[in-house]
């Protein structure tokens, strides 16, 4: 069986967030995106063995994490599994799987780490549905904000975009199989040129799909600044924003306090984070070194600096943090006499906002300025959005087959094989709108609940 | 008065396409055969088209050809004209045809049946079919014979209930004027086979003194030293062509003016004709805004002055079809010899058979051809021999041959059949087949001379030579891999010249091969130590090498396919009594019987939650097998 990887663990801000991986080259492909720091490569291990070290990906380090190996049949799918549990926050686990994605993994498909369970035998039926059943409660909501998105404009969309491959590989069946028939022959160019049109729009999706999970799953978020420039009282006036939407995440073991808030249309999973500045405290110092580390994970900063006081050597080493990052200066406490040199603050960051806490100003234009930052800005929430990494890898397929028909027409490939492509792309995307009654076994049993478990 | 005349271990009913395949196979592989025929002289006709081969058809004759059949050989040595289709398209759909001289290929078959050990040929039309108290067949003639047989091939063609239509004129049947068998079918439907009605039809004969050639244009491209057999020697000799012709706006016209006297458009025929090859007032009536229509000019033999033309086919009267044939350019004063017809026939609907070919619910009776639906000599003969190959088996308690989607056009031809089953005359495309790339017309040997070998149509000798054709790719592939070829003017020139990047160091061969604008013979110049070879060698590796990625990626989903075609579905399920398959489902399942959840999901109306439905049904069922044993 192939090899699978997905997010076992919920998708919400929490404490650990672990991928699994599962197949034949689980090991191997862990391997590809795991160093562990003793150096010994993960295939070497035994089952139930861990290893610490790093997640890479092309783009470099992502995160520190412990590997835990089990050797097939002793799995919970019965097969080769390894288990990369890495710090918290859905951005970094997910770049962990989508590393793992491009490292000869597939995205699991729903609830397929538990049918391979089932046929791999080491569970039976009830208690299949007893796990599935469990999963299945928390994520219903999301579930059916899913249903509706499929039944509505992606689904409508992929299904032109499928439609209109039907078109041309009907059309090219048509050429080849009645070779003696008067049947206009599409141009080489005429081709490539539908082909590419598929292709952008696919690609489109697929370049929305960030920009619409900062919609729907919220961005992690990090608040920093010198001690007492007004960190918390920016955190408590997000968080009174929008009172309803506030969940404190319970049981976090580290010094950051994680609030989920609305901002304008944008969840923010924020931290507010230690206060930065130089320490031989040894407690205070890992408190630090986290929040640096936070930093350098979020994928939106707020950098806080306190209008009524001057900018200091520690001050610059914030823009330092925030250099080639999203963030946002955010000036605090203009209701009193400003002291704060804003021609520096401006060399160092495009964004801008300044806000007074007592007078509750300001909120606006930081909504403003993130949208923007984000590129979130006027994001048509109707409109067509990938919503999961299954969708996500359906997609890919479909746009890759068709990247490569292209490639191959330009290259001279025979049109035999480019018709191929076209109907490797048609599948992919029938799949993911759940058209096609599959080989690849998508059932409804496991495939209602969430990827994953 | 009944009398018994013989008993045979399997009778074959039709000696056309698909009956003759069928008689062979099982007479050669041992089992005492008899084939019948309503008239001696109608064995292996070709009441259509005289061709063989054509787009996905040429890659089923060479697969029979590689399982040892015999329409492969037959049509090489029956050819007055062969081509390669599709030229330039690329490998996967290059398709071998051939014009038949028809007379000398029905004289050919007929004698292959009658020199052929174990195998009886006779003249005699079935006209009942029972089974006895020991579950053998009885097989009555209009003569009152009784023969029995363990196994029984239907392979009845449009002579099963055959019923001809010109206009306002109808009358009982066969093809070509023969006498068609009209009592058989009740004694089917007495059996519980469900029969219904299909129709084809054929275009008319012309005499070609009454053709001015002058004004045509003459068909020459296409020339190929492929043949069908791979036993074949030599290249193929063209001794006729075939000449091109349009319709116009005057032919539209006529059509138009006299569909009221079309049975077609007056609802006298019922049967459902094949949405792949219309009648030419369909053509007019589906697309008027087509101009013009091209149609072939074909030759029916050397020793004839018969021509058919193709894509003419017409059941006008035949006042009107000679009316509407004498306003084309080249056809003004052409005589009709043969007037062109439809014909309307029994058949089965194919979800009654198992991918054996053997009905689901008649052990020991196995349909093949037209019978199960197709269109197609090609087609006939494809399933002819599997069913003959089963049928044989089955008599000497051997396991049966289902060829799966992957290994053959055959394959794919008959799980279309008994799964998707069909609703106008099934016709092969290469687009039926998913994994096309795969099942050239190049390798059908590399594909499945193995399988023919084993089962036993292929002899130890041919079987030898393959091995060594074999050997000879592999050898040539490593060497390819290890052959540099170094830098040079010529070869720039060359690499330039066909639009491809000049090098910047010496290269091995291989990579030169695989790029799409460089051929074998290409290369040749600048591979000196090039072995002398077989063309067909070379074929094989270029192939093999420059669709390298394509093929893989083939081979990968053919094994996802496999991981469902190895869960087994017993014969004995009761659909009825698995919890959580919806309705449609469960009466599609029990009625299809599906051999594998691999063919289960193949099935329309059985969805992917049905297919899980079944495999956690089978998981479970395993386990308390185990838990019991």
């Amino acid at each position: 069986m192939s090899t699978i990887a997905a997010i076992s663990t919920g998708q919400a801000a929490g404490g650990i967030g672990i991928v699994r991986i599962s197949g034949e080259n689980a090991v191997p492909v862990a391997d590809r995106i795991f160093e562990s720091v003793s150096g010994v490569k993960l295939e070497k291990l035994k089952g139930y063995r861990a290893a610490f070290g790093k997640v890479k990906s092309e783009k470099g380090f992502i995160d520190e994490a412990v590997a835990l190996v089990f050797r097939a049949p002793k799995s919970y799918t019965g097969e080769d599994v390894v288990e990369i549990s890495c710090h918290g926050g859905l951005l970094v686990t997910k770049q962990v799987l989508r590393a793992a994605l491009s490292n000869g993994a597939e995205a699991a498909a729903p609830g397929e780490f538990t049918k391979r369970a089932f046929l791999n035998g080491k569970i039976d039926l009830t208690r299949a549905e007893a796990v599935m059943d469990i999963i299945g409660a928390k994520s219903e909501q999301s579930e059916q904000a899913a249903f509706q998105t499929l039944e509505g404009s992606l689904f409508n969309k992929i299904n032109k975009i499928s439609l209109f491959l039907k078109g041309l590989a009907a059309s090219l069946a048509a050429w080849v199989d009645y070779p003696d028939e008067e049947i206009d022959d599409i141009s080489d160019e005429e081709l490539l040129e539908k082909i590419e049109s598929a292709d952008g729009e696919l690609r489109e999706l697929i370049a929305g799909f960030d920009t619409g999970r900062i919609v729907t799953q919220g961005v992690e978020t990090a608040i920093i600044g010198r001690p007492n420039v007004g960190k918390s009282t920016l955190m408590n006036m997000l968080s009174g924003y929008e009172k309803s939407i506030v969940t404190s995440v319970a049981g976090t073991t580290r010094d950051i306090v994680e609030e989920s808030v609305s901002l304008g249309g944008i969840i923010l999973h924020l931290a507010d984070t230690a206060g930065l500045h130089e320490t031989d405290d040894t407690v205070e110092k890992i408190g630090v070194d986290r929040t640096k580390k936070r930093t350098q994970r979020a994928t939106l900063i707020l950098a806080v600096f306190d209008s009524s006081e001057q900018l200091n050597e520690e001050d610059e080493k914030i823009f330092e943090l925030c250099r080639g990052k999203n963030a946002v200066a955010v000036i605090n406490k203009t209701d009193l006499e400003p002291k704060l040199n804003a021609e520096i603050i401006n060399n160092n960051f495009k964004n801008v906002v300044y806000i007074s806490a007592k007078n509750n100003s300001g909120i606006k234009e930081l909504e403003q300025s993130v949208e923007k930052l984000l590129g979130t800005e006027g994001f048509d929430t109707s409109s067509a959005m990938l919503n999961n990494e299954r969708q996500l890898a359906c997609c890919k397929q479909a746009q890759e087959s068709l990247a490569q028909a292209a490639e191959g027409l330009r290259a001279g490939i025979t049109r035999d094989a480019i018709n191929v492509n076209i109907d490797v792309a048609i599948e992919a995307l029938d799949t993911l709108t759940g058209e096609k009654a599959t080989e690849s076994v998508v059932n409804e049993i496991f495939s209602r609940f969430c990827v994953g478990k | 008065m009944e009398y018994f005349a013989k008993s045979y271990d399997v009778a074959v009913i039709g000696a056309g396409h698909a009956g003759i395949e069928a008689a062979l196979a099982s007479a050669r592989l041992g089992a005492s055969t008899v084939v019948f025929a309503v008239n001696l002289d109608s064995i292996g006709n070709m009441p259509c088209n005289p061709s063989i081969g054509g787009t996905s058809k040429g890659h089923l004759v060479r697969e029979i050809d590689a399982l040892g059949g015999e329409t492969g050989k037959a049509a090489d040595k029956t050819q007055i004209q062969t081509r390669m289709l599709n030229m330039g398209k690329g490998p996967a759909v290059h398709s071998l045809r051939a014009q038949i001289d028809r007379r000398e290929y029905s004289k050919y078959m007929k004698h292959a049946l009658e020199k052929q050990e174990g195998l009886d040929v006779k003249q005699a039309e079935i006209v009942a079919l029972s089974r006895n108290g020991d579950g053998e067949w009885l097989l009555k003639t209009k003569l009152d014979a009784v023969y029995s047989a363990k196994c029984v091939i239907l392979a009845t063609g449009t002579f099963l209930g055959g019923r001809i239509y010109i206009g306002e004129i109808s009358y009982e049947s066969g093809p070509d004027g023969m006498f068609p068998a009209t009592e058989l079918s009740a004694s089917l439907k007495k059996l519980g086979i469900p029969l219904r009605r299909f129709k084809t039809g054929t275009p008319s004969r012309v005499n070609r003194r009454s053709v001015d050639f002058s004004v045509l244009e003459k068909q020459e491209d296409g020339e190929t030293d492929t043949r069908f057999s791979f036993c074949t020697e030599g290249r193929a000799e063209n001794k006729s062509y075939c000449y091109i012709a349009y319709t116009n706006d005057e032919t539209k016209k006529v059509i138009l003016e006299n569909l009221d006297r079309s049975p077609m458009y007056s609802g006298k025929i019922e049967g459902v004709g094949p949405r792949y090859c219309p009648s030419f007032e369909d053509k007019i009536v589906r697309f008027p805004d087509k101009k013009r229509h091209q149609f072939f000019i074909e030759p029916c033999g050397l020793d004839t002055e018969e021509l058919y033309l193709q894509g003419m086919s017409s059941s006008l009267p035949e006042d009107v079809q000679l009316k509407f044939l004498r306003t084309i350019k080249g056809l003004e004063n052409v005589e009709v010899m043969r007037t062109a017809y439809a014909i309307e026939y029994d058949c089965v609907d194919p979800l009654a058979l198992k991918p054996t070919l053997e009905f689901l619910d008649l052990p020991g009776l196995f349909g093949a051809g037209q019978f199960n639906g197709s269109s197609g000599y090609e087609e006939a003969a494809a399933q002819g021999l599997v069913a003959g190959i089963n049928a044989c088996r089955k008599v000497k308690g051997l396991g049966q041959l289902v060829l799966d989607r992957s290994t053959s056009y055959i394959g794919t031809l008959i799980d279309d059949l008994v799964t998707k089953g069909c609703m106008d005359p099934y016709r092969m495309m290469t687009s039926r087949s998913e994994y096309r790339l795969l099942l050239r017309q190049d390798n059908a040997d590399i594909r499945l001379t193995p399988i023919g070998h084993e089962i036993g149509l292929i002899s130890d000798e041919r079987y030898e030579s393959f091995l060594n054709k074999k050997r000879l790719i592999k050898e040539e592939t490593e060497r390819v891999a290890k052959t540099t070829i170094h830098l040079s003017e010529e070869l720039q020139r060359l690499l330039v010249s066909k639009g491809t990047a000049p090098l910047e160091k010496g290269v091995r061969l291989i990579e030169l091969i695989r790029r799409p604008q460089l051929s074998y013979e290409d290369l040749a110049p600048f591979d000196s130590d090039r072995p002398d070879l077989p063309g067909e060698i070379f074929e094989q590796v270029e192939i093999e090498l420059k669709y390298e990625g394509y093929i893989k990626r083939q081979q990968a989903q053919i094994n996802e396919m496999k991981r469902l075609e190895v869960k087994l579905l017993p014969e004995d399920i009761n659909y009825n009594k698995i919890d959580g398959l919806r309705l449609e489902a469960r009466e599609k399942l029990s009625k299809i019987r599906p051999v594998n959840v691999g063919q289960a999901s193949r099935i329309s109306g059985v969805s992917p939650s049905d297919i899980s439905v079944l495999l956690i049904w089978l998981s479970k069922k395993e386990r308390e097998e185990k838990s019991n044993a």
